[in-house]
């Protein structure tokens, strides 16, 4: 089936105004967006920029606003979004070229939340033992895959890029809940701050946006509650 | 600009996450990748990493070692082999201890699951030695990887494709890479550097690799004089999802999943009478090839049916959710009530850069050293893997050697020199920067990348012969020259990324052609490698690995060294 792609182009050396240009693509409806977008790079326009790399869903590369909603490129199929496709850069981020996105404050918020077991215990010479049951309360979060979707969907993040954003509070849910970490505490006084899960109005736009089904809004209460009652090891 | 560090790793993967933990806090140390690092291709591994925990069942490593050697037609190397199963035992408790959630057994340790190829004493059947976290064991590895190397504090380059080897005076003391985001320039000096760039199976039509998987690492190496090793050897892994390639893990049918032809038949008994549809990977591959080949594909068209739909929603959804859900995603079926379509598709090179057991990359058939240069993972060729790698065992192989080529590093950097650096190193580069920009030949990336993917699935994937690859010869001397005259038609600096592609294809022209000379010279069939005119093994004449040397623009030199045999004398492969 024949597509139109009207993807919002940038470049600062040779496009500095923003704007949208359309390209045709053919393909089959059960291609990928990327698909039709590899096809405009590779045959009509090479200068198209965005990142890919494994085309399925898990590296987390293709975050893009495609038809108003975030969504990996790679993950979405033509025949769910149609003949006519609106392509543009994940919003909440400087956009660096087309659809490149700068990504460094958005790693820099994960940082900010000590995205790492810590445990001063000298670990056992097997593993550390962890129930199914300890296991699963924290199982949800752990499907992250740091795409950004969720945060460059959430209005409070784009009104305040000092708020943590969900992806950052998915990741320290996924340790404050895991039973082998000691820092839990110190974490949840991290998500206590002006800058944490205070801000978060329950839009549910994280939890939509997430391309892995991850409960985002569920796990950002989780922690308001967590905070306010305790009840963590 | 300049940078300098102790020790500079190209790949922010399982292999060079791993290393570099075991290098930060010890020396300076760097990450370069041309991605950012949580998108590197371990986060696709699914089904498990192989350890002999024996938390469900009795199991030793020394099954785990004969199973390996076995699985590679015994072309690895088994005192390598013998190591890495003896480690993996560590590996896995390293990753647990750094975080890593693995799903649980009731007793509250490390859930195992079943795996092709790998057995209980010594073949008698399948075994759970696969440590999993669902079927995201990969995301988890290198999430957890990552986790700790901010932790550590390890330093890190995101989006630099590393383009040249440094070498002076025959040691390795650099790089030179682009950056992607400003278009510049940059050399990189260090005392170590470790290649662990990762695959190349994007030289394939149908692959479960990234697009980024173009053999980078490798195709750098191989031009600064480095041989690459059994580049014969490319793994077709069973269950591809039909025309896409991407992966359905193994671990499917570890949980009880069974292929299916046209008539209905369960053909892998046929196969495989013990362990039938957990045989290893190439017998699996072929079988589907020759169930296709006699019309029994799925309405006689080219492709099977993996059938799930007798394990129950709940073990399907709760311990295989991600395939689940490309299933779902990609093909609009349900696995809960649907046989998925499969076919194999390219997912691992065996071959690579020849490294020993500490990483250290050895350039010549009696293992001379390479000063300061180290490789792990996908990108190296210990020999671990020999002719087929059983699935499981590349996850070993990152962490076990990514960590031992780690250690070996600090060892080197504490008595080694930091050579200086010659003038003209970024020359190559920036000549073939404005060679790829420059309009001369009108030469199209992606018509010759199509065309360089399916003429290598059609003629040198899982069936070969004499005539296929002297055709696929003759072609690639027609596309290396078409790319002489390609030429990308962005001329900015910012995210160039038709520039990247378009050198990557220049490595993927090399490396195919190192498979083609390779295969053609090994006139005998033996694990992933199976050439219809020579059907049958042949220990007399090729226990023994291949090195393929490039010596000028048209020729491939090759040479040989023998295979390490320790304990298990090759015998015929029977499942």
């Amino acid at each position: 089936m024949d597509v139109t792609l009207k993807i919002r182009r940038y470049d600062p050396e040779t496009r500095p105004k923003p704007e949208f240009v359309t390209y045709r693509a053919s393909v089959e409806p059960t291609d990928r967006v990327l698909d039709a977008m590899n096809y405009v790079k590779w045959y009509v326009d090479g200068s198209l920029a965005y990142r890919r790399s494994c085309a399925h869903g898990i590296c987390g590369s293709d975050a893009m606003v495609i038809n108003g909603v975030n969504r990996l490129a790679c993950k979405t199929l033509i025949e769910d979004v149609g003949a006519k496709i609106t392509i543009a850069p994940l919003p909440g981020f400087p956009v660096l070229k087309d659809l490149i996105v700068d990504m460094e404050p958005f790693f820099a918020q994960l940082r900010a939340i000590k995205p790492y077991l810590e445990n001063d215990e000298p670990p056992p010479i097997r593993e550390r033992l962890q129930s199914p049951e300890e296991r699963e309360v924290f199982d949800d979060t752990t499907k992250c895959i740091l795409c950004a979707s969720c945060t460059g969907s959430c209005p409070i993040y784009w009104s305040n890029p000092d708020y943590v954003g969900p992806a950052a509070i998915v990741n320290a849910h996924r340790f404050i809940f895991d039973s082998r970490d000691k820092s839990a505490a110190e974490r949840l006084e991290i998500l206590n701050s002006r800058s944490g899960v205070w801000r978060c109005r329950t839009i549910f736009n994280c939890t939509e946006a997430c391309p892995r089904e991850i409960e985002v809004t569920k796990a950002i209460e989780e922690l308001k509650r967590a905070i306010l009652y305790g009840g963590i090891g | 600009m300049y940078f300098q560090h102790d020790a500079i790793i190209i790949g922010a993967g399982g292999a060079g996450l791993r290393a570099a933990i075991e290098l930060s806090g010890k020396v300076d140390v760097a990450v370069i990748s041309k991605l950012y690092p949580t998108r590197s291709h371990t986060g696709t591994a699914q089904g498990g990493i192989g350890a002999a925990l024996g938390n469900d069942e009795q199991d030793n490593p020394e099954w785990h070692t004969f199973d390996t050697v076995k699985g590679s037609d015994y072309l690895g190397d088994q005192d390598a082999i013998e190591l890495m199963c003896r480690e993996s035992i560590q590996a896995v408790y390293d990753l647990e201890h750094m975080g890593l959630p693995f799903s649980r057994t009731k007793e509250g340790r490390i859930d195992q699951r079943r795996f092709g190829g790998h057995t209980r004493n010594f073949g008698e059947a399948p075994v759970r030695r696969s440590c999993y976290a669902a079927d995201r064991t990969g995301h988890m590895i290198l999430q957890t990887l990552y986790q700790a190397c901010i932790s550590n504090k390890a330093a890190f380059y995101n989006e630099f494709e590393v383009m040249d080897l440094i070498v002076c005076d025959g040691v390795c003391c650099g790089v030179v890479a682009y950056e992607i985001a400003t278009g510049e320039v940059h050399t990189f000096h260090a005392k170590a550097v470790l290649f662990a760039t990762g695959g190349y199976g994007k030289m394939f039509k149908v692959t479960s690799n990234a697009l980024s998987l173009t053999g980078d690492g490798l195709a750098v190496a191989y031009r600064r004089g480095i041989p690459l090793e059994d580049m014969e050897f490319f793994q077709f892994h069973p269950t591809g999802i039909y025309k896409m390639g991407i992966l359905i893990t193994e671990g499917a049918r570890g949980e009880g999943g069974i292929l299916l032809n046209g008539l209905g038949e369960r053909f892998m008994e046929r196969y495989a009478p013990t362990i039938k549809d957990l045989a290893p990977r190439d017998m699996v591959s072929r079988a589907m090839y020759m169930e296709i080949r006699e019309g029994r594909g799925i309405d006689g068209k080219d492709y099977l049916h993996l059938d799930l739909t007798h394990l129950g929603r709940d073990v399907i959804e709760k311990k295989l959710p991600d395939i689940t859900d490309f299933v779902r995603t990609y093909l609009g079926i349900d696995p809960v009530e649907t046989p998925i379509p499969v076919q194999p598709t390219a997912h691992y090179g065996m071959g690579g850069i020849p490294t020993d057991i500490d990483g250290a990359v050895v350039v010549d058939e009696k293992n001379t050293r390479f000063p300061g240069f180290f490789a792990a993972g996908e990108c190296a060729c210990v020999s671990v893997h020999g002719a087929n790698r059983l699935g499981t065992n590349s996850l070993v192989d990152i962490q076990v050697f990514g960590k031992r080529a780690g250690r070996e590093m600090v060892n080197y950097i504490g008595s080694a020199d930091l050579v200086p650096v010659p003038e003209d190193v970024e020359d190559w580069v920036r000549g073939e920067i404005a060679r790829l920009k420059s309009d001369v030949g009108g030469e199209s990336v992606a018509d010759i990348r199509a065309e360089l993917q399916s003429e290598m699935m059609a003629n040198a994937s899982v069936f070969r012969t004499e005539k296929t690859l002297v055709e696929m010869q003759k072609k690639l001397i027609t596309l290396k020259d078409r790319y002489t005259r390609a030429s990308v038609q962005d001329k900015g600096h910012i995210y160039n990324t038709e520039l990247t592609e378009a050198f990557e294809l220049g490595c993927l022209l090399e490396l195919a052609e190192t498979l083609v000379v390779s295969a053609l010279a090994r006139t005998e069939s033996r694990g992933a490698h199976s050439r219809e005119d020579f059907p049958t093994r042949d220990d007399a004449n090729w226990m023994k690995h291949s090195l393929a040397y490039r010596t000028d623009k048209s020729s491939i030199r090759l040479g040989y060294k023998p295979v390490v045999v320790t304990k298990f004398q090759p015998m015929e492969r029977k499942y």
